[in-house]
This record gives structure tokens, C-alpha cells and sequence, in this order.
């Protein structure tokens, strides 16, 4: 019946301000209404302090809307668990388990008890030494060495632990995988091939990706959809809004993955150029009626500010 | 000379060790000439024993069995690292309490006030109350030691749990982990190589309230021993006894050194 695997439903965020008066609140994201089908991979951009890791937060589970929901699969998020995998900038990786622990760590939890790991049974060596192997062969596949898989994450470069990062989430085949600038930390080269990597594993595991960089041209190069999320914009008298909104929904073209030609063509730098000066640029203000939401499943915010829109139109936008 | 107070200074081994062992060689000598000047004046000076006194000294505590047939060095040595064993193994139980601190809101507000508070008691303060309740036994010296230290190191376990990234704590729970799993398989290893760290540093307090404890009700320990030969102002005993207890913590804070260097090869990295 609903064909979307994730729904943020009026989503808005928002926490009392320091004085303590009445009624004032900070507002971090305003309305925030977002349907994702499965399959898709979205990328998420948006100026310094836009709430773009709020909203990752938000679909990971460790922080909940102050109003609105969550929904995946039609049940409202309550907490964070193993559907929904996660790669964040650093401290993806637990730093006293070597690359092999690390990535069999998920399967390992699901194959065996609480006590026969707390009784280290030989069922739990025999099953610790399978899924080793099991990592090891993954290992191979996202470009590591065997031999590195007994190595801890510190003697491995920034590039390397990111791909032990991204097999460690993959191994558990979550439903949607969450990255928050996974590749923030990378020089440029390193970054190139780990946009690579990721679509690979994405067209082979069948995931929905949510992809939060900083840079514009990796996020219109991986998403089939970018999403633009900025606190520049204004009501449509022209009154500065309130918190974070999305204000750019758009469809990349070039189908998916795209080949590394992309990049050179003329149509995805006009793309660049187009969101960099609505979503990126806090000099302009966009009026609700200006935003470009031309992605098929986008919808229109109504944020507080704004006036009721009546339930039917919704209901036409979906 | 020139070289002295550069931050880039690269000495040669040779310069590292004379100047490694340089203030041990002015005590030394220090020492000596007062010793030897002592004896000049009054050849049965007691304050200040020669080398060889404090040789004769450490073979009657030693090797020479005393009155009861007792070679004193070794059942003062015994005694004395039971209790310190027993102590330990009881203080080891603080980073268990303190992960489960750092990381559970409700065990948090159990505990922690009330182990803020415990940790400002002067541990000293309580001996007699100890004494009285438990009597003049082990228990009372073993239990002064817990108390000195436990708070401390249970504290220290709560701030590091807390300074774990809670990405960390997600990333577990998207692999699947329970609390239990993120506290004890995910916290808990990763704090413990710089929990033994501390409980290295803290092996001097535990010291200090053993001998406090051994001073004033046992029979035998090395802190009961050097109060007792005070009274005969015994310093060829006194003194190799205090070197004695300094070189043995000084070997077990080199050997949880060297484990942490040699087990714990991620941390710091």
C-alpha cells in the first residue's frame, strides 16, 4: 500500500532556548516531510549547521522528533537496531578489535547466544572462526590484503578503514545505510575510488543509501536524488523561516550508477551550479514558492510559519 | 651545553643514561660523606649506618632466621602482599561499577553522588572507626585500602565510559548488541589497558594506607617491621626495608607498563 521504505512525516526538531522563557524554542528543522522508496540513494547536502546529521540521527534512531514521526516500512523508528546500518566520518570502527573482529562483529552477535560468548563454548570458537573467514574473503573484495584483516584499524590509512567501515555495516545487509560524510576525511583520489566502491556494493546488495557529504559533486555524482537542506529561506512574504527546511528535491540524471564520464558533461555541472545556489549559498533567501522539488516523490513543506494547507492537497502530492 | 634547552635535543644514549642516573649518584654520594663524617665523630652512630651496616642489616632481616625462627624480610614481604593482593582484586571491581556508571543513566544516579561524596573521606580518618567495627585483623587493613582507593578508581572508570563517542555506542547497536554487549565487550576493553594505568598510579596511595594500616595493629608486615625497629632507631633495617618496598612497586608499576605495552599494542594510536 505505501510504496516508500522511509517516510519523515512533518518532522520538526527543536529544544527550549537558554533563557528559559515561555514558548521560545530553537528550531533545528522545521517541517521536514520526505518519502524514500527502496533502492534509492539519496544524498543529503546543505550548508554548515543545516541539521543534515540531525536527520541521520533521526533515521538511525538515537534522537527522536519533537514532532512528527519516523516511519521505516510503516513502523515508527523507536530506537536504534540492526536494520539500519551506519558509517560515520570516524569511530565507525571499534579500535581494540582487529579488521577481522571488527567486520565479523555483527554476524558474530547473531549467530550465537549471550552465553556462549560470555562461556566462550567451542560452538562460539568454531562459529567466531566462520565468520573470520567469511570476512576475510569480504576483505578481498572491497581491496584490502588478507593479511590486514589481522591488523588494528590504526595501522591501516584513512581510505582503508573507511572501506573496513563500510564491509563491517554491509555484513549484517541492513535495509538502509546511513552515511554521514563518510568520506570527509579522504584527499581526493581515495575519495573517487570509495564513490566507486560504494555504488558497486550498493547495485549489488540492492540497499537504500542516505548520504550526507559536504561536497557537491560527489553527492550529485552517487544519489539518483539530492536533497537540499538550508535555514536560508523565507516565507513567501518574504519573512525570514525558521529552521532548517528542505528546499531542493531533484532527480540526477544520467542513470544510476553513473558512468565516471558524468562528471565532464556539461549537464552535471549546470545540476551543480543549481543547487549549489539554492541550498548552499546563505545569501539566498529562496521563497517557499521558489523551491525546486521536482523529484517525483517530493513533497511540499508547510512549515509553521506558512498557512494550513488543506489535507487533499497533501494527499495529490503523494 | 648550547643544546640544553632545545626541544628538538637529540642526546645520545650514552648522555641520556649518565644524566639518567646522575641524582641517583649525588644521593648516593650525599649520603656517604654524611655517613662517613657521622662515624667520624661517633663511631657508634646509629642515625646514619654505613653501607655495610645496612648489609648486615638486610642479612640478618634476610637470611639469619630471628628469635622465632622467622626470616623477617620474607613473612613481612608475604604478609604484606597479601593484603595488597586482596585489596587489589577488590579495587579491580571499581571499573566494572564505573563503565556500568558512565553508560546507564539510572546506575549513574545510584552511585555516582554518593561515590563523590565516599571519595572526599579521609581514608586515614576512618581507621578507627575500622578497627573498632571489624576488629585488628586483616579485614580492617585490607578494607582501609579498598576504601582509600576504590571511589578513585571507580570515578576515573565513569569519566572514561562517558568520553567514549557515543557513534561508538550506535555503531554497536546497529551490529546488533545488547546494553550488556556495548558496556562490558565494547566499553569496557577499551577503557581497561588506561584503568590499569591508573590503578598503577594510585599503587603508591594503596601503599601509604597498608603501611598505615600495618603500623598500628599487626604482627608482622614490612610497615608493622620498620615501626617496630624505630623504637631501637634501627635505620640499617629502616632504610633497606623502604628500598626494599620502593623497588617492588617500582617493578610492578614497570610490569603493568610493560603489559599494557605488550597486550594493549591499539592504545593511544
Amino acid at each position: 500500500m505505501n510504496p516508500y521504505l522511509l517516510c519523515l512525516q512533518d518532522v520538526e526538531v527543536s529544544y527550549p532556548t537558554n533563557g528559559n522563557r515561555p514558548g521560545t524554542r530553537n528550531v533545528v528543522l522545521n517541517n521536514i516531510r520526505l518519502n524514500i522508496r527502496a533502492g534509492e540513494f539519496l544524498s543529503l547536502v546543505g550548508p554548515t549547521g543545516c541539521g543534515k546529521s540531525t536527520i541521520l540521527r533521526l533515521i538511525l534512531g538515537s534522537q527522536f522528533p519533537t514532532r512528527g514521526q519516523v516511519l521505516v516500512d510503516g513502523q515508527a523508528v523507536s530506537g536504534v537496531d540492526r536494520d539500519r546500518g551506519v558509517v560515520f566520518q570516524k569511530y565507525s570502527l571499534f579500535p581494540h578489535l582487529t579488521v577481522l573482529e571488527n567486520i565479523a562483529y555483527g554476524p558474530l552477535l547473531e549467530r550465537t547466544s549471550m552465553l556462549q560468548r560470555v562461556l566462550y563454548t567451542p560452538a562460539y570458537r568454531r562459529i567466531r572462526r566462520q565468520s573470520q573467514e567469511e570476512a576475510r574473503e569480504y576483505l578481498v573484495r572491497i581491496g584490502l590484503q588478507p593479511w590486514d584483516g589481522d591488523k588494528y584499524p590504526y595501522e591501516l590509512s584513512g581510505g582503508m578503514q573507511q572501506r573496513v567501515a563500510i564491509a563491517q555495516a554491509l555484513m549484517m545487509q541492513p535495509q538502509i545505510l546511513l552515511m554521514d560524510e563518510p568520506f570527509g576525511a579522504l584527499d581526493h583520489n581515495t575519495r573517487l575510488a570509495m564513490q566507486l566502491l560504494i555504488l558497486e556494493q550498493w547495485e549489488e546488495f540492492h540497499m537504500t543509501v542516505i548520504f550526507i557529504t559536504h561536497d557537491l559533486e560527489e553527492a550529485c555524482y552517487v544519489g539518483t536524488r539530492v536533497i537540499g537542506l538550508s535555514q536560508y529561506w523565507s516565507d513567501d512574504d518574504g519573512e525570514p523561516g525558521v529552521g532548517s527546511i528542505i528546499v531542493t528535491d531533484l532527480p540526477t540524471p544520467g542513470g544510476h550508477p553513473k558512468p565516471t564520464a558524468m562528471r565532464a558533461t556539461a549537464e552535471f555541472h549546470a545540476l551543480l551550479e543549481q543547487v549549489r545556489h539554492d541550498a548552499l549559498d546563505p545569501t539566498n533567501r529562496q521563497r517557499l514558492q521558489q523551491f525546486n522539488l521536482t523529484h517525483q516523490d517530493a513533497l511540499k513543506p508547510e512549515p509553521l510559519s506558512a498557512p494550513e494547507v488543506p489535507e487533499a492537497e497533501e494527499k495529490a502530492d503523494a | 651545553m648550547k643544546s640544553f634547552f632545545r626541544t628538538d635535543a637529540q642526546p645520545s644514549l650514552a648522555a641520556t643514561w649518565v644524566l639518567s642516573i646522575l641524582f641517583f649518584v649525588v644521593l648516593i654520594a650525599a649520603y656517604l660523606l654524611g655517613s662517613y663524617y657521622r662515624h667520624l665523630e661517633n663511631p657508634q652512630d646509629k642515625v646514619m649506618p654505613t653501607f655495610s651496616e645496612m648489609l648486615d642489616g638486610l642479612k640478618r632481616s634476610a637470611i639469619e632466621p630471628d628469635r622465632n625462627g622467622d626470616l623477617r624480610l620474607w613473612i613481612d614481604t608475604l604478609a604484606s602482599a597479601q593484603r595488597f593482593g586482596l585489596a587489589i582484586a577488590v579495587i579491580f571491581l571499581a571499573i566494572p561499577l564505573g563503565v556500568g556508571m558512565g553508560l546507564f543513566p539510572y546506575v549513574e544516579a545510584l552511585f555516582y553522588r554518593f561515590l563523590v561524596f565516599f571519595d572526599k573521606i579521609p581514608a586515614l580518618s576512618v581507621l578507627p572507626i575500622l578497627f573498632i567495627i571489624f576488629g585488628l585483623d586483616e579485614l580492617s587493613k585490607i578494607a582501609l585500602i579498598v576504601i582509600g582507593v576504590f571511589p578513585t578508581v571507580a570515578l576515573d572508570a565513569h569519566l572514561r565510559a562517558k568520553s567514549i563517542p557515543r557513534e561508538q555506542l550506535h555503531k554497536a547497536q546497529t551490529l546488533g548488541a545488547s546494553e550488556h554487549e556495548i558496556a562490558y565487550r565494547i566499553v569496557l576493553p577499551q577503557i581497561f589497558p588506561k584503568m590499569l594505568d591508573t590503578i598503577r598510579l594510585n599503587l603508591k596511595a594503596m601503599m601509604l594506607l597498608l603501611i598505615a594500616g600495618e603500623s598500628l595493629a599487626a604482627t608482622v608486615g614490612l610497615g608493622y617491621r620498620i615501626f617496630v625497629v624505630r623504637r631501637y632507631v634501627a635505620m640499617d633495617i629502616i632504610i633497606p626495608y623502604v628500598l626494599w618496598m620502593t623497588g617492588l612497586l617500582f617493578l610492578t608499576d614497570w610490569f603493568i607498563q610493560w603489559v599494557i605495552r605488550r597486550r594493549y599494542v591499539w592504545v593511544d594510536k
